[in-house]
Order: structure tokens, then sequence, then C-alpha cells
């Protein structure tokens, strides 16, 4: 057999019961190893489930930075018997396997091409502490002292953590500790040589993360708001999104509260449901505040009929969309990019959303602040489509940034002296060319600027009309407004291949790290990608530039539908054939593994070779 | 309904308000409603509300969903903004509305259909949240515009316009609502504008959500013999358990009440109210015995009309949350962002 050996870069995967207060355990793993200078990228995978049922935490090492999943197991750290024979199956050939040896297993239940490394850690904590719950909680601590060792993760890392995580808590500070020093002993006299076997994977300290932070999308998402202004946020709990409610309440706690007066300058709502949640937003924006819900696929679906009121009505407001698998309930705690057409197209009769893509934590917190001053700008709904896979997991990025000498864009909100000096105002006319009106806001001026809000068609007075012309007017109009958001919307970011090529990539969102991974493998294999990440709809001309500019362009997305390459084939009128389907669509986020293997499957059977430029 | 537009020139007699206002400024634009509509009663009763209370018109936020009812906002307050939102969804958008800017004073306006179908939720929510608005129901127990159909306050038993009887129990929005923490609930009919307006004016003062169940009769489809909601029907099984009068508002109402005892009841304004009881042992600050009352009496197939219930120390959304008193779409950079600095921190702590 040979044992797989690398050194920072490897694949750890923890299989848990949930609820077992792994999580914790499991997070020490890869902090320690990031504030050894070798970036990680965890994630969680768990079920719909508060307790009792198999969760996972995959944890990649990557000294070169990789943050994608990368696929298959080098270690597995098997904690939960319910899923042991599944969890024995994903190891690599050569990996390695560390379990709970308490109860004796038949050599049946392992494999031989793999290493096992027994640890009675049940046993143990049972022998050493008399409370259950502490049995259970230290025991995840004494596993992490037993991995440190073996993987050459500096124990003293581990409880410089501890230190942090326990400020002003001795007691638990030093029982954690003892608990880690057990599991390092136990690892060193029992599971190393020559009792036990090397293990060939290994941490050594680099300085590759930087100055990069730790963060979970759904937090940064948050920090945006707070930072972008919003003052309402109304929502309704649901996975993969209830965290960003959450986190914006905390930072709110934290930033929001007049020191004076302890008075609260942001209000937050629960609501009854999805649907009164978007009401609730829809008012505030109706009435100059800057509002936010938070959702998943569920919500969005709910909420359409909204979402075209306020399309139509031309009211700002922001949905933050952590997408999950769908359809109907689908997937609730796995990760798609599959609620684009539905968000885009949301609502009956010609509509069309504008729509952020984050990437990663960084640009979740600026798309969320940009998000609330397009809505205002643009007297629109506007979209951050994050996901689950961005949302709920922490990942390394760059620290977030907010420029102080940054103002709020409120957009086209006439004042009362603006109204009192004479200046017309038609509340769905088109005065500046930009399909943008003027908007007043309720309470502004006695005699002047009041106007009636429906979903019914109105003139550009606001005044109620059945007449056709009007009605084509405004949704001209609208058309118009769209065609200034794709110049104002984040615009994408052009990664080119080092050398020219007739193949491009579109990719967006969650798909990044990966993406990012598999354009250096492919090109390590001749294979050469132009590659252009979106981060907003509707496209900017560049992006049709960008698809004219190549033979085949690979639209690498995270959906069964390939909805991006309709968004695309639809808006941009593209010719279909152009635009080639990478799409991945399990529930698991995608890998470099498999973008790179469907580009190489394309480019190889259709014999569609990268030419090179002659060199003269 | 008329198509003649009213002229915009006010009669230079007409009586100004405190504020300078008339009640012509007060009114909006010409009902498309049908004529003899209970709904246009309603609007005319909120416009002298408004227009007794001193209040500027353009500190008023109307809000409605959808039905005739709720098409009646553009019918009054020409000079404040409206919102004629979705089906149902008034009371949300008027909740948001509300949180944005505390500063103004919210009317919602729905109907039997839009609050007690597809809006029960969102009716039921608003109410226990407490959102400082005054929420009428213009309750005709019919739909009107999609012409004539039961809606869900529709008596059981009662019969539609083709002889259709009614087999479904109705919703008592007004149980609802005293059940649910309204803090300020009554009951008035459209035929009766000497009771309703002090109504209003009574939702206007309070301090919390107050909800107005108007009993409106629809002259094309709901005012027929076997209708529970006709106007013969409402005038005749009227129970008026109390009138109100404000004390400073009302100066001519200086003789004795002809009935029963008075009880004042202070506002959050600084006015009183003044009570004119009409059954002597009907309490209106008690919250149980007032739905006990008005069960019993619906059970006998009486509408009991009046302040059914007040609470003059209600709360609103507002202090339950904590909110700033200046309202939140006032605030700036300087309120909201915590700025470079702070995220430099936050950033720290995250590594």
């Amino acid at each position: 057999m040979k044992r797989i050996e690398a050194v920072n870069d490897f694949v750890v995967k923890f299989a848990n019961v949930n609820g077992s207060g792994s999580a914790s355990a499991n997070e020490l793993f890869a902090r320690s190893i990031l504030r050894m200078g070798v970036p990680v990228s965890p994630r969680n995978i768990f079920p719909s489930n508060i307790q009792g049922l198999p969760t996972w935490y995959e944890v990649r090492v990557s000294e070169r930075g990789w943050l994608g999943r990368r696929g298959g197991i080098d270690m597995m750290v098997a904690m939960n018997p319910q899923t042991w024979d599944q969890d024995l199956a994903e190891i690599e050939p050569g990996g390695y396997l560390f379990y709970d040896s308490t109860k004796p297993m038949p050599k049946s239940a392992f494999r031989d091409d793999i290493t096992v490394i027994g640890m009675p850690a049940t046993a143990i904590c049972n022998a050493t502490y008399d409370d259950a719950r502490q049995r259970q909680l230290f025991k995840n601590i004494m596993v992490l002292g037993a991995l440190a060792v073996l993987l050459d993760v500096d124990p003293a890392v581990i409880e410089s953590l501890f230190g942090e995580q326990y400020r002003g808590k001795e007691r638990l500070l030093e029982s954690n500790i003892r608990a880690l020093h057990a599991g390092c002993s136990f690892a060193r006299d029992q599971l190393m040589p020559p009792h036990g076997s090397e293990v060939g994977l290994k941490v050594r300290r680099a300085d590759r993360v930087g100055n990069r932070i730790f963060i979970e999308g759904n937090a940064a998402t948050a920090l945006g708001c707070v930072y972008g202004g919003a003052t309402v946020c109304a929502w309704y709990p649901i996975t993969p999104s209830s965290s960003v409610a959450e986190a914006f309440d905390k930072y709110c706690r934290q930033f929001r509260v007049d020191p004076d007066t302890g008075e609260n300058k942001f209000a937050i709502v629960q609501a009854e449901d999805e649907i009164a949640s978007i009401g609730i937003i829809t008012g505030a924006g109706w009435n100059g505040a800057r509002a936010f819900t938070c959702t998943s696929g569920p919500g969005i679906s709910l909420m359409t009929e909204f979402i075209g009121l306020a399309y139509f009505a031309e009211i700002p407001l922001t949905i933050i969309d952590v997408q999950r698998g769908g359809p109907s309930t689908g997937m609730p705690t796995r990760t798609q990019q599959a609620d684009l057409i539905a968000s885009a197209y949301a609502s009956h009769g010609d509509t069309k959303h504008v729509l952020l893509l984050p990437h990663d934590p960084a640009e979740c917190f600026e798309h969320a602040a940009v998000a609330l001053d397009l809505a205002d700008r643009l007297q629109t709904p506007v979209f951050v489509m994050s996901d689950l896979d961005i949302g709920m997991n922490q990942r390394l990025c760059e620290p977030l940034q907010w420029d102080d000498s940054r103002r709020y864009d409120r957009g086209k909100v006439m004042t009362a002296a603006e109204l009192e000096s004479g200046k017309e105002f038609g509340r769905y006319k088109d005065v500046d060319g930009d399909g943008v009106p003027w908007r007043t806001l309720p309470g502004t001026h006695p005699t002047l600027g009041a106007y009636f809000t429906r979903g019914t068609t109105r003139d550009a007075y606001a005044r109620y009309s059945e007449s056709g012309k009007d009605y084509t007017y405004n949704v001209e109009r609208l058309l118009q407004k769209f065609a200034t958001a794709a110049e104002i919307v984040p615009q994408p970011v052009l990664k080119a291949a080092d050398r020219k090529t007739r193949l491009g990539a579109i990719y967006f969102g969650s798909t990044s790290p990966a993406m990012d991974e598999a354009l250096e493998g492919l090109a390590g294999a001749d294979i050469h990608l132009d590659a252009l990440r979106l981060r907003a709809f509707p496209f900017p001309e560049s992006v049709r530039d960008f698809i004219e500019e190549h033979d085949q362009v690979f639209v690498v997305e995270q959906n069964r539908d390939a909805q991006m390459r309709t968004l695309l084939v639809n808006e941009l009128e593209i010719d279909p054939a152009k635009l080639i389907r990478v799409l991945h669509f399990d529930g698991t986020p995608i890998t470099a593994r498999y973008i790179s293997g469907a580009i190489t499957k394309f480019v190889h059977t259709l014999a569609v070779a990268p030419r090179r430029e002659k060199i003269a | 309904m008329t198509y003649i537009a009213r002229p915009r020139l006010h009669h230079p007699t007409l009586v100004r308000n405190k504020v300078g206002y008339t009640r012509r400024d007060y009114e909006g634009k010409i009902s498309t409603l049908c004529a003899g509509c209970g709904h246009d009663s309603i609007s005319a009763a909120i416009v002298q509300a408004c227009w007794e209370l001193d209040i500027e018109p353009h500190r008023v936020a109307k809000l409605s969903g959808i039905g005739c009812s709720s098409k009646t906002p553009d019918y009054f307050l020409g000079a404040s903004h409206g919102f004629n939102t979705v089906h149902g969804r008034m009371p949300s958008v008027l909740t948001g509305a509300n949180l944005a800017n505390r500063d103004l004073l919210y009317l919602g306006v729905s109907g039997d259909g839009d609050s007690a179908s597809i809006g029960l939720g969102q009716f039921a929510h608003a109410m226990r949240r407490g959102v400082r608005m005054v929420y009428i129901v213009e309750n005709n127990g019919v739909y009107g515009l999609t012409k004539g159909q039961f809606s869900a306050t529709a008596d059981r038993g009662s019969k539609s316009k083709k002889g259709v009887v009614n087999a479904d129990a109705p919703v008592d929005l007004i149980g609802m609502a005293l059940q649910l923490g309204a803090t300020y609930v009554a009951r008035g009919f459209s035929g009766d504008k000497a009771q309703l307006v002090p109504l209003i004016e009574g939702a206007i003062g309070h301090g919390g959500a107050a909800f107005i169940d108007v009993i409106s009769p629809c002259v094309a489809f709901n005012n027929h013999a076997g209708s529970t909601r006709s106007y013969d029907y409402v005038r005749e099984h009227n129970d008026a358990v109390n009138r109100i009068d404000f004390i400073d508002l009302a100066p001519e109402v200086t003789a004795e009440p002809g009935a029963g005892e008075v009880i004042t009841v202070p506002q959050p304004d600084g006015t009183m109210m003044r009570l004119r009881k009409l059954h002597t042992d009907y309490d209106p600050t008690d919250r149980v015995r007032a739905m006990d009352h008005v069960q019993a009496h619906q059970a006998r197939g009486e509408i009991v009309t009046g302040l059914l219930y007040v609470d003059s120390h209600a709360t609103d959304l507002h202090e339950g949350l904590n909110t700033v008193k200046r309202p939140l779409n006032a605030l700036t950079e300087a309120d909201l962002c915590p700025g470079a600095a702070a995220l430099a921190k936050v950033n720290a702590s995250l590594r």
C-alpha cells in the first residue's frame, strides 16, 4: 500500500453526530492550521435536523490557497457509527482512517488499502470524566489533541485559541487545555511509531494567509447591510439565510445603539412569513428607509407578487437570497445556484430584476452595501444572490473594506425645497433620460409632491390610467432603467489566459474558488481559457463582447437547467450552440476536478483543440 | 358615482381649522364607487375627522389593499401620499412604512374580502404587534368588484342577491382584534356618521393598534332582503354600547348625556375622550368583558357598535423595538455607518 504523503495539501473530513458538540472542536482544528499560516477551507455538511443525524465537517488544507472543495478524502475522522460504511468508502486509496476504537470492530469493517488509527476516545473520557456532557465535549478536544500530534499541528497554537475563546473563564480554559494535552500524550505514546503508524499528512508553518480574514458569508452580508445603512430588516427564518438576520441583529446591537439614550437606530421584525417580510420592507422602502429581507428559494417563490409590485411601482428594496437546493423544499441544507431565473424574472407580467452575484464573504459585504445603494438609485428590487456554500461556511477572504468618504446614494428623492422652487414633479416621468424617475417621500410638503402609489397602470404623473399609451410609456421606461442598471451594477472580472485562446468560460458566485483552481490545472494540461466572472445581472456589453470574442464559451454553474446560460441567451440573444453547459447540481459545492473533467472531456471529444498562436 | 368634477375653488366662507385648512382640503379625487355606496360615507367621515383634529393632510400616509374599499384612499386626503398595495397585504406594508417614519399618521383602509380572507394572517399579526395605525375595514360582506360573491364576513344563513344562502360561518374581525391584542377596537356603521366620526377621531389619537370595523352596505350587491349587511337590516339591529365625544373638540355638546353615565378616557396626545354610555353595564376598558358582551349580543343577531375596547396606556411596535425617536428614514451616514476604524477591529477579530 502506498500511503498518501502530503504537506499542507490534503483533505480531512470529520464525521460526527449532529448536536454532539463537535462543531467547535472542528472549527478549532481549521483555525489552528490557519494560524500556522496555511490556508484552509472548511465546509459544513449538515442535515435538516437539530440532534442525532449525521453531520460532517470537511477541511481542505491548501498551501497554494485553493479554497474550493477538492473532492476525495485523505483522512476520515470517523466518529459516527451510523455513517461508517459511507465514510470509509470515501477515503482515497492510501489514505487514513482515524476512529474511536473503544468498541472493537471486526477486521471486515476496515479496508486494507488505508492506514487505520484507532483511539479509544470514549473509554478514555469515561475514565476521566463523570459528567455525561463533559465526556462528550472533552472527547472532541482529546481527538483534536491527538490529530494535532499526528498531523504536526502545533498544540500551542490551539492553546492560544483556547485562551482567546475562554478569556476570563479560567476554569473552562484549564479543563480544555487538560483534555487537549491528554489527547496529545495519548497520540505520542500510543499512536505514533513504534506503536502506531506514521501519518503522511503534515502541516508545516507557512506564510500564506496574510491579513486575510475568516468569516461566514452571511455574517459579512449582515455587516454590509449595517455599513450600507439598512435600518429596517424584516425576515422569516429559513435555512440557510437565518444567520444573516441574526448577525444583523448582533452587529446592530454592537454599532447602532444610541449611546446616550440606549435607543436603537434599527428595526428588525421577525415577520409571520416571507410575504409579510417583503411587505414590510416594501412599506419601509416606499417611505424612504433602507430596508432588506433575507431568505432562500422557497421565500423568493412566496415573495414574487410583492416583487412585481415593487418593480412596477418602483420601490427600492434589497433581497438577500442565500440559495439552497430546490425546487420546493428541495435540499434545505445543501447548496445550489438555482434561483437565478426565479429571481431575475420574478412575478407575473413582464419583469426583470437586478441580481448581484458575490463570490466570497468580502464580496457579500460589498454587494450588500452596493445593493442598498442600487435599490435607491434605481428604485427597484435588488437581489444579492449568495448561496449556502458561501453563506454558512467560514471562508478565507480579503479584509472587509470601507472608505469613510463614501456616501450613501439615496437616489432621486425630491426635497421640499426643490418642490417649492417649482421643479416639475412627475412620479413616473423620465426627465433625465436614464429611465429613473424622481420620487417624493410621504410627509415632505403640505401641498406639493403627494402622489398615489399603486400596482395598476398610471400615467407619468401617477394618475390612474387604463390607456395603452400610458402603459407602454411606463414599461418601456422600465426597460430603459434596466439598461441603466447594466452600466452601474458591479462589472464582470476578466481573468485572461496567459496566451491567446478561442475558448472562454463564464462563471459566478461560489463557483469562483473551484474555477480558479480548475483554470490553473487546465492550463497545465494545455487547455487555456479566458474566464469572465459575472458579478451582476443585467449583463453589461462587456459580457456580449467576451462571448463574441470566443468560439466556444463554457458556462459553469450549479444548477440542472443552465439558468445563467438561459439568461445569457435570452438577454443577449447569443446563439445557444456557442455556450457549453458545465453543470453541477448534487447539492455539494462544485469542485475544480469536476470543472476540469467536464471541460477536458469536451475539448477532447469534439477535438476543439486550443489553437496556439504560431511563434514567428 | 358622478362624472362631474368638483370645482377646485373653495367658498370663501368655508371654515378653516387651526392648521389653516378647510374641509375641502381633505378631499380627494371624485369617487368612482356606486352612488349610495357606504364606503363613500366612510371617506367623508375620515375627511371630517382629520379636519376636526387639525391634522395636516400631508402628515397622513394612507394605505390599502385591493378591492372597492381599497380604492377609496384615492377619494380622500388628496394631499397625502397613498399606497394601494396588493390584496390582503396592506398591514405589512403599513408596518414597514410606520417603521421607516414614526412621525406620520398611518391610515389603513381595507375591506372584508381583503382583510378576512387572503389578508387574515397579516391583519392578525399587525394587531398583535401593536402597529400604531388606524385600521378601518369597510365591511359589506360581499365582493363588489367581482360582482357579488360572498365574503368571509358574510353571516351564515344570509342570502346573496342571486338567492344563494351562505353556509359558512363568518370571520369575526372584532372578536379577533380583541383576542389578538388590538388596543382600540370599535365598530361603526357607514349610515351613522355622527357615531363614526368620533370613533375615527378616537382611533387617530390612540397610541397603538386601532381597529374599526365599519359595516358599510353594498348598494349594488348586498342591500336586499335576506342580507344581514343591508342598510335596513343594520339600522334595525344596531345596538350601540356608547357614544364618543371629544370634550375639547365638541364644546357645543354641553347638555347632560341622555342615557347612562359618562366616562373620560385619556389619549396620548393629551386630549380626553368623553364616552357616553348607552349600556350602563358596559365597560370598554375591560377586554375580556368586551369580548363576552360582543359575542353574546352577536349570538342574538345584534350588531354591536360603538367603542368596544380601549386601552389608554397602549404601547406600540416602536416602543417594543426601542427605536430612536427620530424617524429611521431621516438617519444619515453619521448615525448609521460604524466607519472604517470599527471595521478594522472587526477584521482583526476574524483572524
